[in-house]
C-alpha cells in the first residue's frame, strides 16, 4: 500500500468535535475532540464516572451531545437516533433478547433492513457470523442456556453481522472471570484483525486497554487527558494522573511545586550494596526493605529512604541470582538511570 | 433433602393442603356426584347414576353461548384497553407519580361492586347515554340489557385486574434490550413489536386469565347490565339451584363450566408461553 492510499483510507470513522454532555449540573463529557481512525482498535480508559460510557453512548446515538458535533464516516450525525446509525454495540451485560434463539438474536440487525433478506440469506449470514466467534451449530440455543463467555460471543456476532462502521464495546469483559477474560482479550484482538472493523472499547481496566488496543485514550472528569499508543502512555505520560492510572509508578516531589518526578518501579535497580548495582545510575540510595511481595517472575519490594520516603521496586527474578532475595528489615542499595525519572505535571 | 427439611416442607404445605382439600376438592367431588343424580320430588338431590343431566345441557345453550362469546371477547377487549394504560404507567409516567396513578387505577375496585354496576345501569339506561344520543338525533338506541352493556361493564369492572400484571411485566422489562434493539436498527415501533410486546405477553396472559376466569363465572354483571336478557352460566346456575331447585342439573352445568375453563386455560397458556419463549411464568 502506497503512502497516498494510506492517507485517503485513514479518514476518521467516528469523530467528536468539541462534544459536551451535561446531565443537569453534572458535566459528564467536557469539550471532547477525538477521532477514531478506520480499522484501528481504540480504547477509552478511565475510572468509573469519568464520562467514557457517556462518550460511547453518544457515538451509538443513545445520548445526544449538549453541544458539539458527532461525525460518522465524515457525515454529521449529531441528533440522529441510534437506529439510524451505522454503528453497533456490545453491551456490558450483553443485552441478548431472552425470547429469541441465538439465530434470532444474531439475525436481528439484518432483519430490520428493508428489503428484508430472504430466510436463506439470513441463515447463511448467521452461520458465518457464528463461525467467526466459534459458535457453529448454536443457532437454536436460547441465551439462558449459554455460559457467560458464549453469551459474549453471541453479542459480538449479533453486532458484527451488520458490518458496522465501528463496533462499540462497553466494558465487554467485565462480567467474565479472570481466566476467560484473558482468553477473550486475545480473541477480540484476533477478531478485530480478521474482520478489519474498527473497534472502540470502553474500559476501566488499564491492563485490558493496554494489552488489546493500538491506541488508548485516557479520560478523567469528562476530559481527554492523553491519547496515544499503550507504549507512549506508559513511557511518556503527560501527567501524574496518566502515569498513575497506566501502570504503577513511584512519585517524588518535583523541581517545582506543580510537578512530580515519576519513576516506574521496574526501572529501579536494587542490590545488596552500591558496588553491586549496575553502572550508569545517577541516583543511588541506601534503603531499608519494609515489605516484600512475591509475584512469580518479579518480586515487589516496598523500601524506605530516609529523605525520599517510601517507594516500590520491582525486581526481576533474574537479578535475584546476583543479589539474592532481601528480607524485611534488610538494608540495600537502590538506584536508577537518568532517563527513568520523568518530570510530570502534578495533575 | 434431609428429613428435617422435608418435615418443614410438609408443615408449610399443610394449611394450603387442608384448605384446598376441604374447600375445593371435597365440594367439587360433591358436585360431581350430584351431577349424576336426579332431582328429588320437592327439589334438591336424589341419588342416582345417569348421564341425563349432561345430555340435557343444550337446554341451557343460550347461557353457554353468551358466556363463551362474551367472556373471551370481554377479556380480549379489556386487555386491549389495559395494555396502553399499563404501558403509559410503566414507561411514560415518571416514577414519582407511578404509585399514585396505579392507586387511581385500582381505586374503583375498592368500592362496592353492586354500587358501581348500579351506577352503570343509570349511565347506560334510557335516561343516560341513550338520552344524550337522542338529543343528537339518534333515537331509540338501546344499550342496557344488550351484550354491549355487558361488554362495557366487563371492561370497566375488570380493568383494575388486567392493568397490574401487564404493568409489572413492562416495568421489569430490561430497558437495555430496547437500546440493543435500536442499536441494531429497529425503529421505536419495530422495537415495540419485536421486543416489548413479546416480553410483556406473560403479563397479558396472567391478566387475561384472572379476568377470563372471573368473567366466565360472573353472575352479577350480566344480572345488572344484561337485565335477564343477556344471561351467563352463572345466572343459569342461580336459577337452577335457587329457583327450580334442580340441583343435579345445576351440578352438571357447573361441571361443564369447570371443564370448559380447564381446557381453555390449558390451550391458552400453552399458546402464550410458546410465543413468549420465557421459561417459567407465574400462572396467576
Amino acid at each position: 500500500m502506497s503512502l497516498a492510499e494510506n492517507v485517503t483510507l485513514r479518514q476518521p470513522v467516528v469523530e467528536f468535535r468539541n462534544v459536551t454532555k451535561r446531565f443537569g449540573e453534572v458535566v459528564a463529557v467536557d469539550r471532547n475532540s477525538l477521532s477514531v481512525e478506520s480499522g484501528e482498535f481504540l480504547s477509552i480508559l478511565g475510572p468509573s464516572g469519568c464520562g467514557k460510557t457517556t462518550a460511547l453512548r453518544m457515538m451509538a446515538g443513545f445520548d445526544q451531545p449538549t453541544s458539539g458535533k458527532v461525525y460518522i464516516r465524515g457525515e454529521d450525525v449529531t441528533g440522529v437516533p441510534a437506529f439510524k446509525r451505522p454503528v453497533n454495540m456490545v453491551f456490558q451485560h450483553y443485552a441478548l433478547f431472552p425470547h429469541l434463539s441465538v439465530a434470532g438474536n444474531v439475525s436481528y440487525g439484518l432483519r430490520q433492513r428493508r428489503p428484508k433478506p430472504s430466510p436463506a440469506e439470513l441463515q447463511k449470514a448467521v452461520g458465518e457470523a457464528l463461525a467467526m466467534v466459534r459458535l457453529e451449530g448454536y443457532e437454536n440455543r436460547r441465551s439462558y442456556e449459554l455460559s457467560g463467555g458464549q453469551q459474549q460471543r453471541v453479542a459480538l456476532a449479533r453486532a458484527l453481522i451488520n458490518r458496522p462502521a465501528v463496533l462499540l464495546l462497553d466494558e465487554p469483559l467485565a462480567a467474565l472471570d479472570r481466566k476467560l477474560r484473558r482468553e477473550m482479550q486475545i480473541e477480540l484482538q484476533n477478531l478485530q484483525r480478521d474482520v478489519g472493523i474498527t473497534f472502540l472499547l470502553v474500559t476501566h481496566d488499564q491492563e485490558e486497554a493496554l494489552s488489546m488496543s493500538g491506541r488508548v485514550c485516557v479520560m478523567r472528569d469528562g476530559r481527554i487527558v492523553q491519547t496515544g499508543s499503550p507504549r507512549e502512555l506508559y513511557d511518556r505520560p503527560v501527567n501524574r494522573y496518566v502515569a498513575d492510572f497506566v501502570g504503577k509508578s513511584n512519585f517524588f516531589a518535583g523541581p517545582r511545586p506543580d510537578t512530580v518526578v515519576s519513576i516506574r518501579p521496574e526501572l529501579v535497580e536494587i542490590a545488596a550494596n552500591e558496588t553491586a548495582l549496575p553502572t550508569g545510575l545517577v541516583v543511588t540510595l541506601s534503603v531499608k526493605v519494609l515489605n516484600r511481595i512475591f509475584l512469580g517472575e518479579h518480586t515487589e519490594y516496598r523500601v524506605a529512604h530516609e529523605k525520599m520516603g517510601e517507594f516500590m521496586v520491582l525486581s526481576p527474578r533474574k537479578s535475584e541470582r546476583g543479589s539474592g532475595i532481601f528480607e524485611i528489615g534488610d538494608t540495600a542499595a537502590a538506584g536508577w538511570r537518568p532517563e527513568a525519572a520523568l518530570v510530570l505535571a502534578a495533575n | 433433602m434431609t428429613r428435617r427439611s422435608s418435615a418443614v416442607t410438609a408443615l408449610l404445605l399443610t394449611p394450603a393442603g387442608v384448605f384446598f382439600f376441604f374447600l375445593l376438592i371435597l365440594p367439587l367431588a360433591v358436585v360431581v356426584v350430584y351431577s349424576f343424580g336426579e332431582r328429588a320430588e320437592a327439589g334438591g338431590y336424589a341419588p342416582g347414576f345417569n348421564f341425563g343431566n349432561y345430555l340435557n345441557l343444550p337446554a341451557r345453550g343460550k347461557a353457554f353461548f353468551n358466556t363463551l362469546t362474551l367472556a373471551p371477547l370481554g377479556t380480549a377487549v379489556t386487555a386491549l384497553f389495559a395494555y396502553p394504560m399499563a404501558y403509559f404507567l410503566a414507561v411514560k409516567v415518571s416514577p414519582k407519580y407511578r404509585v399514585a396513578m396505579l392507586v387511581l387505577v385500582m381505586a374503583p375496585f375498592w368500592t362496592s361492586q353492586l354500587l358501581r354496576y348500579y351506577a352503570w345501569m343509570m349511565i347506560l339506561g334510557s335516561k343516560g347515554i341513550p338520552s344524550w344520543l337522542a338529543w343528537l338525533g339518534f333515537n331509540d338506541i338501546q344499550i342496557i340489557n344488550t351484550p354491549w352493556a355487558v361488554l362495557i361493564g366487563a371492561i370497566y369492572g375488570f380493568m383494575p385486574l388486567m392493568v397490574p400484571p401487564i404493568y409489572v411485566s413492562l416495568e421489569k422489562l430490561d430497558k437495555r434490550l430496547l437500546e440493543a434493539s435500536a442499536d441494531l436498527g429497529a425503529s421505536p415501533w419495530a422495537s415495540f413489536v419485536q421486543v416489548t410486546l413479546p416480553l410483556s405477553l406473560p403479563g397479558v396472559a396472567t391478566g387475561s386469565m384472572l379476568v377470563f376466569i372471573l368473567l366466565m363465572g360472573d353472575y352479577i354483571l350480566p344480572q345488572f347490565l344484561g337485565g335477564g336478557k343477556v344471561f351467563f352460566i352463572g345466572n343459569a346456575l342461580v336459577d337452577l339451584f335457587l329457583q327450580s331447585r334442580n340441583w343435579p342439573f345445576g351440578a352438571a352445568v357447573a361441571m361443564a363450566l369447570v371443564a370448559i375453563m380447564f381446557v381453555t386455560i390449558f390451550f391458552y397458556m400453552r399458546f402464550v408461553l410458546g410465543k413468549s419463549g420465557t421459561r417459567r411464568v407465574a400462572l396467576v
